[in-house]
């Protein structure tokens, strides 16, 4: 297992909706929980994964959501059991769809 | 979005959120609370927020029930100490409230093997909360429609409800498929063999043999249904366990042994009760089903 942390700051976008939690624990597949937390602006992402070592690729998908988001005082909690970039970014974008009522 | 009306290939919450009053379930300990299984990440093994199950109170048609769903997609919805936890205190808080029912949406492959005798004595403290809250005056409903069935300590479980609803993709057994092969031998049961699988533990076999009280259509609404209809009929009734339902469940027992024990194949014993077009039975649709086992089936 592997915990990676990433901050985000310039965001706008805040969430007021109450915690959400998409996505299963299963195999390629992940869990995101997203709920609105006081972190001075900031979006903060924490990942468990069991997939070691693809710390860079996880950066670049985090920067990616953050740019098409732009999250303020949001914390998202992930556990990933190797899912692809691509599932990652659809999970993450259908957690803060469904924080916004539109999923 | 369209909604999906396949109660198996829902996941657990999907199946809350669909099969209870809209927007009506509430859940106690919810993922954000983030009480998860102390053993796992020890083992170095992927952990999730809810451990693989979603409690709660909800509404059916309603009435206030208690609710419960495993999620298969982790970890085959095995049960841990923390998941078994969930179960009791859901089970036991239902008791204190008196509510109309609990409704248990089983999908599990019995205990999580990695929490050892933690899973287990989990697994076992379910089943007491559970007869005690039908002792106690609370009906058990369960339903089994997910694709990883109930097995193991979670088929014993369902088996102590007072009612179970079972799709004909529903699974209940004790041991899965590929254990008796591992156990005893591919020419004993062959795992691979899905036909036989689901003629063995699927939801047909288990109502003619009198396992489930019910079997629906894969589909929401009818869950809903039936479930809905399970509870109605405890209204006013006691659910708790009587020496007389436990005398007749033990001859139903015997006489299924002695009728059935020496067949090798669910046809086999489906021939021997007289169902018309016994090798063609898992081609039927429910209602047909239900209509031809309807004088057949044991405990009818």
């Amino acid at each position: 297992m592997e915990t990676l942390n990433y901050r985000f700051e310039q965001g706008t976008r805040r969430l007021t909706a109450p915690p959400e939690v998409v996505g299963v624990v299963g195999s390629g597949n992940l869990e995101v929980l997203i709920e609105p937390a006081a972190l001075d602006g900031a979006c903060t992402i924490e990942i468990t994964t069991a997939a070691v070592g693809f710390g860079p690729i996880w950066a670049a998908v985090m920067r990616d959501f953050h740019q098409r988001w732009l999250l303020a005082d949001t914390r998202i909690s992930i556990n990933d059991m190797g899912a692809t970039p691509a599932v990652v970014s659809l999970r993450m974008d259908q957690a803060v769809q469904t924080m916004l009522g539109d999923a | 979005m369209s909604r999906i009306s396949s109660y198996q290939e829902a996941s657990a919450r999907e199946r809350l959120q669909q099969l209870f009053d809209p927007g009506s379930f509430e859940e106690f300990l919810p993922p954000s609370q983030r009480v998860i299984s102390p053993h796992l990440g020890q083992l170095n093994a992927p952990v999730a927020f809810d451990d693989g199950v979603a409690v709660g109170r909800a509404m059916l048609g309603g009435v206030a029930v208690y609710a419960a769903a495993q999620e298969g997609g982790f970890m085959g919805g095995a049960v841990g100490e923390v998941h078994g936890a969930k179960l009791v205190g859901l089970l036991r808080r239902a008791v204190v409230d008196k509510v109309a029912a609990v409704v248990l949406l089983v999908e599990s492959g019995g205990v999580r093997l990695h929490e050892a005798n933690a899973g287990l004595i989990a697994v076992s403290e379910v089943m007491r909360a559970l007869l005690d809250a039908r002792a106690a005056g609370v009906p058990v409903i369960v339903l089994v429609g997910g694709s990883n069935g109930a097995f193991g300590g979670m088929g014993i479980v369902t088996r102590c409800a007072n009612v179970v609803v079972m799709s004909e993709e529903g699974r209940l057994a004790m041991s899965g498929p590929e254990v008796i092969e591992t156990a005893n031998g591919v020419e004993e049961f062959d795992s691979r063999d899905r036909a036989l699988v689901w003629r063995s533990t699927g939801g047909k076999h288990r109502y003619l043999m009198g396992d489930c009280q019910r079997i629906v259509a894969d589909d929401m609404q009818a869950f809903r249904a039936a479930a809905q209809e399970a509870v109605a009929a405890y209204a006013g009734q006691s659910p708790a366990l009587t020496l007389e339902a436990l005398d007749a469940e033990q001859r139903m027992l015997d006489d299924r042994l002695s009728r059935f024990g020496a067949l090798r194949d669910p046809i086999d014993i489906w021939t021997a009760m007289h169902m018309p077009d016994a090798a063609d039975i898992p081609m039927l649709d429910v209602d047909s089903f239900i209509a031809a086992a309807a004088t057949r089936r044991q405990g009818a």
